[in-house]
């Protein structure tokens, strides 16, 4: 159980973890009219199960020198980590209906300098695994035990930057570092397989000299189990998560949309999908 | 294309007669001019010096660490240096998750690698994070005859335009020996073009007490003729112009810029603003959006309008060959710079 994590003492389940992840994200969407709003449903779990699991972090001091650091390749998840950082309490939820507004600390794109718990600006793809790299040489060096998880999407497979840094982190032997990729299979301009870098990936890690786990993303039981495999895993290689999840996850008449990258939803359907959540709500 | 194009595509650029053709090895000759002593990889000797007393001083290199003069500091100090393979973004990213855990990187390539292949890592993870990683680059402007592959001709005008970083092109090795520490103690990122392997040592013959320092200018040589404003390798180009030029009764100051960016505005002005004399601007880059336009820019502003020129290099992807020859033929030798400025006048 790692130490500076209080939310995970408490006895609120994963399930609802993620549930109130995804209803803040929600909630910031109908603020804002838009947002990336499929990609925050569909990584909701993966989110719950980073902060309130895995990562030693400390909520009331988000600079905390021994906390696990997270990366947010994805600047345009954002919506989706400010929703988890408030739930894990370092952003506090007063600040909600102030996403994507002047002033905001949380700009829709992520930046490291407007949010605490933002640990780098994402947004141009293919920067995040490579920064990981460095803050986990870094941390080596400075003889520090944390953890070093990149949260990156399927399409950042096709920037070769993303290769570089894996091949980096191999040669190092950088066992720090923890890449997470959500694999949604969508991107801008519709399916990632069928834009650049398609399946085998789990075999592309491998060779790369990952040590590469697959899972159901939205299984939250799936997740446990790799995160701590990853955690705990004594040889000397980074690590991969390959989370297969799903679009708009938990609110079935948006899953259905056939453009989910940037999911249109008209004004009167914020209500409808809050509802359709409300329907399934854990314990 | 027509077999006659195609003939004329691979016939040689010049004809240079048989016995003045310079042999390849002097694609990457020394840069010194004779007379001056030299001294042997200054960047990595300083480097290994300031690491001595600053345990946060960290090297990466990207393959290149023999050819940026980082391998002094790669045998000097063994685990704090990292080799990153031929992945100049990925180094440039490392870089910038060092920086964050409180680490000094210092990254080398070429100029090239940098500037056209690295820029959105050195702008997004760097330079929009305000995070002191220092980027030293080998063969800055026409410093090889490799031809457009290798010669950084246009890295002073990529990089101009990112906000937060600042930019070096040192002159000489008392340049490099002194900027390193300079470098390190400011608190954002730096870019540097190297001049490597055996480096000139030519400003202390000029100002034995010469300070480098972050945005500051310095005047190495005053005259009544001619105010030369230069910076990199063109500064010790410069003062040997104008040692020639004395020769021929024109008197020319030399006002040395080793930061381009911030610029020493004042300095600038104040030596532009006395009357009378030429003001030319020298560069080993090319005239677009580098130095020369970078002074022009704060002459017109301040509304001092002296007689201006420029000497830099042509807005065209430059040739391969030796590089005495290229000097030459480009308009950077010391002759051609003595040559270009008797004509203005």
């Amino acid at each position: 159980m790692p130490q500076g994590a209080t939310a995970t003492m408490s006895n609120v389940s994963l399930d609802r973890r993620a549930w109130n992840i995804r209803r803040k994200a929600l909630l910031m969407g109908e603020v804002q009219g838009q947002g990336y709003i499929g990609q925050a449903l569909g990584v909701a779990d993966v989110l719950a199960v980073s902060y309130f699991h895995a990562l030693n972090h400390r909520p009331g001091d988000p600079e905390w020198q021994g906390r696990d650091r997270f990366l947010l390749s994805i600047g345009h998840y954002a919506i989706a980590l400010y929703a988890a950082l408030m739930e894990a309490g370092i952003l506090p939820e007063e600040e909600l209906e102030t996403y994507g507004m002047d002033d905001s600390r949380m700009p829709m794109s992520g930046m490291a300098a407007y949010t605490p718990g933002m640990e780098i600006t994402g947004g141009s793809l293919g920067h995040g695994l490579g920064i990981g790299v460095g803050m986990a040489l870094g941390l080596r060096q400075k003889g520090s035990d944390a953890f070093v998880y990149n949260l990156m999407s399927d399409g950042e497979l096709g920037e070769g930057s993303t290769w570089e840094a894996a091949m980096s982190a191999a040669h190092h032997d950088l066992s720090n570092l923890i890449c997470i990729v959500d694999f949604n299979d969508q991107q801008a301009d519709g399916p990632s397989t069928k834009m650049l870098c398609s399946e085998p990936l789990d075999a592309k890690w491998e060779a790369f000299g990952w040590y590469v786990q697959r899972v159901d993303g939205n299984d939250i039981p799936a997740l446990v189990a790799a995160f701590d495999r990853a955690r705990t895993l004594s040889e000397k290689q980074p690590r991969v998560i390959i989370c297969d999840t799903r679009m708009c996850k938990g609110v079935p008449f948006l899953e259905d949309r056939e453009i989910t990258h940037f999911v249109r939803v008209e004004p009167e359907e914020w209500a409808k999908a809050l509802d359709v959540l409300e329907q399934g709500k854990p314990q | 294309m027509t077999a006659n194009s195609l003939a004329r595509k691979y016939e040689a650029r010049r004809v240079i007669p048989k016995d003045q053709r310079v042999a390849t090895s002097a694609m990457i000759a020394s840069l010194a001019a004779e007379g001056y002593d030299t001294v042997d990889a200054p960047f990595g000797h300083a480097l290994v010096d300031l690491a001595k007393d600053r345990p946060e001083i960290v090297g990466l290199t990207a393959d290149l660490s023999k050819y940026t003069d980082l391998h002094v500091f790669a045998k000097a100090c063994p685990d704090r240096f990292f080799q990153m393979g031929m992945a100049e973004q990925v180094m440039l990213s490392a870089a910038a998750g060092l920086a964050r855990e409180g680490f000094i990187p210092f990254a080398t390539t070429y100029a090239v690698f940098a500037s056209r292949r690295a820029y959105d890592f050195i702008c997004m993870a760097i330079a929009e994070e305000n995070l002191p990683v220092k980027i030293v680059c080998a063969l800055p402007g026409l410093t090889t005859g490799y031809g457009p592959s290798h010669q950084a001709f246009e890295d002073l005008a990529i990089f101009r335009g990112l906000p937060n970083l600042t930019i070096i092109d040192p002159c000489d090795a008392v340049d490099i020996a002194q900027m390193v520490p300079a470098m390190a103690d400011h608190p954002g990122p730096v870019y540097a073009r190297l001049l490597r392997g055996k480096v000139p040592s030519v400003i202390d013959r000029y100002r034995p007490d010469y300070k480098f320092q972050i945005g500051k200018a310095a005047l190495l040589r005053d005259g009544r003729d001619v105010l030369v404003v230069s910076t990199g390798l063109m500064t010790m180009r410069a003062l040997d112009a104008a040692e020639k030029l004395a020769a021929d009764g024109v008197d020319v100051a030399v006002l040395h810029c080793p930061t381009v960016k911030p610029l020493d505005r004042e300095a600038i002005l104040a030596e532009a603003r006395k009357s009378g004399r030429l003001v030319v601007t020298a560069e080993n880059h090319t005239v677009i959006g580098g130095l020369g336009e970078a002074v022009a820019g704060i002459l017109m502003r301040e509304r001092v309008h002296p007689d201006f020129r420029m000497i830099g290099l042509p807005d065209e992807f430059l040739e391969a060959g030796a590089l005495p020859t290229l000097h030459e033929m480009y308009g950077i030798s010391v002759d051609a710079v003595a040559a270009q400025i008797k004509g203005w006048l």
